[in-house]
């Protein structure tokens, strides 16, 4: 009658050949191509590119075809992978300000050097389901106009030549890598920017937006959102100085944030930081309030118990692969955690109904509760 | 998968999981950071166990993979299939050839040697964790061996039950030194936690590993009036008999009769195997 | 007799602010110190320099160990600091939230002390627990509620029990009747004095309401600005004071 559960590892190899199929879906439908979703899908495969951490848009297109667009679980594939990659060593900082802007707009000023540029935007776009695109038709092509040469000066260096931003103090320091070391509490705004750029975009949208609904508001202006090609370049020490190694696409948002000021400092604005791959406008603003928010301490604010000032709160929370690990792990067995439960309550029941039986049979003696 | 290394972790990570090690077994009981690498499993689903057991394994080591004290439930399988793929170390379902053994929330019923290490997946390393979040006062507690909230818990348990309510992941003392968490086995497997093989412990997600070095004196926490029992269900096992084994409960049909068999397989195997019979053992075809 | 607790020249500043200043006295056995002045008068960051909560920038509070004689607890090691709090010290909040477990038990919250110290028998820990309800006039069928349950004076009796039932020998109360109805505060004073004489307490109180000094305390300081501007006998103060802004408490507490 009762036959022990066998044979785990056919019915693993089975679930695992139905998924493949599922994955494909109907057969008479042409195959999605990687080029086609790196080139259609851009967006998510920015997003898993941002929180895979790793810059290659063809193993994050893979990944979204593997992961059958479950991009959280794209993010994790990519995340493996790129755990197995040798280390050769670090970049240079990238310089933002030398950005090749696809897209450069400011909240707080009508116009700058280098304009308000709005490149490849859904702002404006009425969000109408447009009918024509399941009609596969071509796109008509946009107007081009000559680019703009020259660099793009960052809007927070105007404010910072009227020394009426918060300074950010230069530093040579290497700073730490959230891949390669424990996190530690408390932690340092290098690791946390690390921690929210790979963070989850909800998570972080969600944080940021309890900011702006009073949980520690910092009142910010989007001082500069661009975004645009960026140099990678790299020291070769055989050669002794720095060459390119490639380009990547970065959205990168400084705002500018309630001004502090007492008795010995006059007032001035602070600012809020995010940068993240690709094209990731709301991610990068997200990233740029939270970072506000977090650091509370090292402007001399309150900490209102706000969860977005909480420093452990937030980067503990925020990988989204860790996230989903430890929460779907609990539809794995646990039938011993349980079994031991079980005993337990049964044997507190029964003691309980004892007590109550021996309390009706002698009304005067107190139980223990 | 010849494109990994063997055990699929490079050397230098292994290097740094081994020191951890080291620093654990120095220290026992004592959670030790470590830099835990993403691995191609999910976070909650043994990766610092497959990390530790990674580190530790040799080309000669037999490995032995349970999950619930079973070798046959899916994920103690997957993970042994990863290490066949990427280690090619032998495998075993029996406790007694095993060098090493990966397992989650069962210790064996089979005594443990010497010459054998047990490394357990661990979801939740800080046993303060649900009276305290904070990893920051957490550590503080531990190093200044503040642990009066630990049988506060206790004692609320038994004014409000009669009785220390925890039934698994029951917190010890170690070496006179750390409170530390088990991993989630039930409590009828405390007393086993005093043994002669190396344990190794290791949260992927929390970035931890610990240690019980061999013969190291592992008290559970009670009060002397409310002493700690390692309780188990009040039966034998329906397949082969045995009466001192950690038992799972099955519901056999819609009437909702109830066996129960032993937790580790390989255990209620090797009995049957040497003639001892259960309640139903004539009715099964297995 | 040797000093219970000597203060020496406790000085601490918030940047270019002074916290307080060149503070200094000697509390013996069985003594009660008041310290009295307005909010900002550097009472409270005295209280907090004396009990470890902060880390003076100038300055010694030597405590009479049972182990080591007089020791400076400043330097001390924080281990044994907070050994010393669990164990011979007690901390009294002003708001008794401050003080408690607000999601344990009544009896968990008394018992925990108990069980910082290494007590392991629950009966003996609940048996104490109990004893010390009854004498801060608790009911002991309450024992397993939480305090979130219990009014504002209860919490606070909650708060002195769980404080006082390791027997220690120097208690600090920071404005203990603050933020109470003024018959809840007249009953708390009577179960406090009782409980300082009983068990021979000694004991730093830190507040701004005189009547509770001049029921408490033997010795009375008056702090303004971050320094004391008058000390003495509690009585003698009270009745003859001395400085000008004492003068002024005084006598604003006689217009009410």
């Amino acid at each position: 009658m009762y036959v022990a559960v066998k044979g785990g590892e056919k019915a693993i190899e089975n679930a695992h050949a139905w998924l493949a199929e599922e994955r494909r879906g109907a057969t008479d439908i042409a195959e999605l191509s990687i080029a086609q979703i790196r080139e259609q899908l851009s967006l998510a495969v920015n997003r898993v590119m941002a929180e895979g951490s790793l810059y290659d848009p063809d193993l994050a297109a893979l990944a979204i075809k593997q992961a059958r667009g479950d991009l959280i679980e794209a993010v994790f594939l990519i995340r493996a992978y790129r755990t197995t990659l040798p280390r050769f060593g670090y970049s240079n900082p990238i310089a933002t300000g030398e950005m090749a802007c696809d897209r450069r707009i400011s909240a707080t000023f009508k116009d700058a050097p280098g304009g308000q540029v709005l490149g490849p935007t859904f702002d404006c776009t009425h969000r109408l389901l447009d009918f024509k695109l399941a009609a596969e038709g071509e796109v008509l092509a946009a107007p081009t106009a000559h680019p703009r040469t020259g660099a793009t000066p960052h809007i927070t260096e105007f404010l910072k030549g009227e020394d009426i931003i918060q300074d950010e103090p230069a530093s040579d320091a290497t700073p730490g890598d959230l891949t390669r070391e424990p996190m530690e509490f408390p932690s340092t705004r290098p690791l946390r920017l690390q921690s929210l750029t790979r963070g989850d975009e909800g998570f972080v949208l969600g944080m940021a937006y309890s900011t702006q609904r009073g949980y520690a508001r910092n009142h910010a202006f989007v001082g500069e959102l661009r975004i645009g090609k960026v140099v990678v370049e790299m020291d070769i020490p055989e050669l002794g100085f720095a060459i390119d190694i490639g380009e990547i696409e970065v959205t990168e948002c400084e705002t500018v944030n309630q001004f502090k000021g007492s008795k010995t400092e006059p007032p001035q604005f602070t600012r809020g930081y995010g940068l993240v791959f690709g094209q990731s406008e709301r991610k990068s603003i997200a990233m740029a309030l939270v970072d506000r928010a977090l650091r509370w301490e090292e402007l001399g604010e309150d900490n209102l118990g706000a969860p977005a000032q909480d420093e452990e709160f937030v980067l503990s929370h925020a990988d989204n692969v860790q996230a989903t690990g430890f929460l779907e792990h609990i539809k794995l067995p646990h039938y011993v955690d349980f079994q031991s439960e079980l005993e337990l309550v049964r044997k507190l029941r029964r003691e309980a109904e004892e007590r109550n039986a021996s309390q009706e049979a002698e009304p005067s003696e107190r139980g223990p509760l | 998968m010849n494109e990994y290394n063997f055990a699929y972790l490079d050397e230098q990570t292994k290097r740094m999981i081994r020191r951890a090690i080291l620093k654990g077994l120095a220290v026992p009981g004592y959670q030790v950071p470590f830099a835990s690498r993403e691995m191609p499993m999910p976070y909650g689903w043994g990766t610092g166990g497959v990390q530790v057991s990674a580190a530790t394994l040799t080309p000669k080591d037999t490995l032995k993979v349970i999950d619930q004290g079973a070798d046959d439930t899916t994920n103690a399988v997957s993970i042994r299939k990863f290490f066949e793929n990427t280690a090619g170390v032998e495998t075993t379902e029996e406790t007694e050839k095993a060098t090493v053994i990966q397992t989650r929330h069962r210790i064996p019923e089979a005594k443990l040697r010497e010459d054998q290490i047990i490394v357990y997946q661990v979801p939740i390393p800080e046993p303060l964790r649900f009276l305290e979040p904070r990893e920051t006062e957490t550590r503080k507690m531990h190093s200044l061996e503040e642990y009066g909230l630990m049988h506060v818990k206790l004692y609320e348990d038994i004014s409000q039950h009669g009785a220390i309510s925890t039934a698994y992941a029951y917190p010890v003392y170690v070496s006179d030194r750390y409170v530390m968490d088990p991993s989630p086995i039930p409590k009828f497997d405390n007393p086993k936690l005093e043994m002669d093989a190396i344990q190794l412990f290791g949260a992927g997600r929390e970035q931890r590993i610990y240690a019980i070095p061999p013969h190291t004196k592992v008290v559970s926490l009670d009060f002397e009036d409310y002493p700690f029992e390692a309780t188990k269900a009040e039966h034998c096992c329906d397949l082969c008999g045995a009466e001192d084994s950690y038992l799972d409960e099955v519901i056999m049909d819609d009437a909702g009769n109830r066996m129960f068999v032993c937790s580790d397989t390989d255990y209620c195997r090797s009995r049957r195997e040497a003639g001892h019979m259960g309640r139903l053992a004539g009715e099964n075809a297995a | 007799m040797n000093p219970l607790l000597q203060v020496k020249g406790i000085e601490k500043r918030y940047g270019a602010r002074i916290g307080c200043r060149d503070v200094s006295f000697d509390l013996y056995p069985s003594e009660v110190m008041g310290i009295v002045g307005e909010s900002g008068s550097g009472k409270s960051t005295l209280l907090n320099c004396m009990a470890g909560h902060l880390q003076p920038d100038a300055g010694q509070v030597i405590f009479d160990t049972r182990a080591d004689g007089p020791v400076d607890t400043v330097t001390m090691s924080e281990p044994e600091r907070r050994m010393l709090s669990r164990t011979d010290w007690a901390f009294v909040h002003q708001h008794a939230r401050d003080g408690l477990r607000v999601t344990i038990s009544a009896g968990g919250n008394i018992g925990e002390r108990l069980m910082a110290v290494g007590e392991r028998h629950y009966g003996a820990i609940r048996g104490r627990a109990i004893d010390w309800l009854g004498r801060v006039e608790i009911d002991e069928t309450r024992v397993d509620d939480r305090p979130s349950a219990f009014s504002g004076g209860m919490q606070q009796r909650l708060q002195i029990a769980r404080n006082l039932v390791t027997g220690p020998r120097l208690v600090f109360m920071d404005e203990p009747t603050g933020g109470l109805d003024v018959s809840v505060q007249a009953r708390l004073l009577d179960l406090l004095r009782g409980l300082v004489r009983e068990m021979g307490l000694s004991a730093v109180i830190v507040t701004h309401d005189l009547a509770v000094v001049r029921l408490l305390a033997d010795r009375l300081m008056v702090m303004k600005d971050g320094h004391v501007v008058e000390a003495g006998l509690t009585d003698q103060v009270l009745d003859d004071p001395q400085h000008a802004y004492t003068q002024l408490l005084v006598s604003s507490v006689l217009q009410v």
